[in-house]
């Protein structure tokens, strides 16, 4: 069993991928509000993203599994839903990641994340995930998705 | 059943049900594109219905939120008479959304002002959501009503057809009542006038002409329903009747 230390799940925390886009993990995506250590157990605070999306589900499990495959049994997994999660809540870096994953990211200005044009155009408000919306590149022409603002 | 139970199921229902009519839109829609949007709104509305029945399921204390959506008859249900409308051709169900969002919209916004802290949280989180749900329903129900002569026709017939069912909306009873006093419940009357202002503003843009008043039906705070709930139900339910307990 651990003791107090949060920093240590936070550090795992910061190993679970998010389900579709791996290449941030879910403290980087901004789920999780807080890590409290409270009667012999981790208190985890999570914040859901979008109500329909369906890899809120996934990412709990996978939380769960990261944890125990740690020997860390002594956690409970808290669903919050204030504040509402908000894209506020992704870092500069983490903007830059979803940008060469080919994903343009949550911004007032959408830039094409091929040729990083700003001269694009929305096709759809909705797209392949509910955290998604579908443009089109005015300049290199090309489709991509764009992370919606919320 | 208390007053803050039926007030949640209130909210609740209205998300599944209009939930459930997009999702039959799955593999239907009119383009790739307005066929993910449909499901995608769809799985919005489930998500906003599920954390509202989890609050419904902590009040209740006896009844999971699979038992509330899934075991309960239409006279149990107390969504508004709109959402559960069919959904007809394209513009039927774009016009039906119209209206709705945009009530809905300005519901969530208060909700997101109660005393009751989840459901404010609740409320602060559906509102996100609801606002791009009526700018994909606005805009689609302006390309339509500003597009042909036969879509004009179309959907002017639909805003005709489904006006009946708007006052509903806007109504308030004892529950309701009840609730504004201790600052939990929204009053729904007081939303009309900035619901009006939407419509119009819409309408207008979309050369639609607003239809004139008309007999309102009412009922739905009682679980009166028209006759489409009860058919929605079937499909919706039949696995857990026929199957009961079954699980994923």
């Amino acid at each position: 069993m651990q003791n107090g230390s949060t920093n240590k799940i936070w550090e795992l925390l910061n190993t679970v991928p998010d389900p579709e886009i791996p290449v941030i993990s879910v403290v980087e995506l901004g789920v999780i509000l807080d890590v409290k250590f409270v009667d012999n157990s981790f208190l985890i605070y999570i914040s859901p993203t979008y109500s329909g999306c369906p890899a809120t589900k996934t990412f709990q499990d996978d939380i769960s599994t990261c944890l125990k495959e740690n020997n860390i049994h002594n956690f409970k997994l808290i669903i919050k839903y204030d504040p509402p999660w908000t894209t506020d809540l992704m870092t500069e870096e983490t903007k830059e990641k979803l940008m060469k994953y080919g994903i343009s990211p949550p911004s007032n200005i959408v830039v094409c994340p091929q040729c990083k044009s700003e001269k694009t155009q929305l096709i759809s408000e909705f797209g392949s995930t509910a955290c998604k919306s579908l443009y089109k590149c005015i300049n290199c022409l090309e489709p991509f998705e764009h992370f919606k603002c919320i | 059943m208390s007053n803050l139970l039926n007030y949640t199921l209130r909210i609740a229902d209205n998300a599944i049900i209009l939930g459930q009519r997009m999702s039959q839109w799955c593999s239907n829609g009119p383009t790739l594109e307005e066929d993910i949007a449909m499901v995608n709104i769809s799985l919005d509305l489930f998500g906003q219905a599920n954390g509202f029945y989890e609050y419904a399921s902590s009040i209740d204390g006896n009844k999971s939120v699979d038992d509330f959506a899934f075991l309960r008859s239409e006279r149990e249900y107390f969504n508004n008479l709109i959402v559960e409308q069919k959904n007809g051709h394209f513009g039927d169900t774009i016009v039906r959304n119209f209206l709705f969002d945009a009530y809905s919209v300005l519901f969530y916004n208060k909700l997101s002002e109660s005393k009751d802290e989840i459901l404010a949280a609740l409320g602060a989180k559906s509102l996100k959501e609801a606002k791009y749900h009526l700018r994909h329903s606005s805009n689609w129900l302006i390309r339509l009503g500003d597009g042909t002569e036969e879509s004009n026709i179309k959907v002017q017939k639909s805003l005709e057809d489904i006006w009946m069912y708007t006052g509903n909306l806007f109504e308030m009873d004892d529950i309701d009542n009840e609730l504004l006093k201790s600052g939990i419940a929204v009053d729904n009357s007081s939303l009309i006038n900035d619901w009006d202002k939407k419509v119009n503003e819409i309408l207008d843009k979309a050369k639609l002409n607003k239809p004139e008043d008309c007999y309102m039906q009412t009922g739905s705070k009682k679980g009166l329903h028209t006759e489409h709930l009860g058919h929605l139900l079937s499909d919706m339910q039949f696995l857990q009747r026929a199957y009961p307990n079954a699980k994923w």
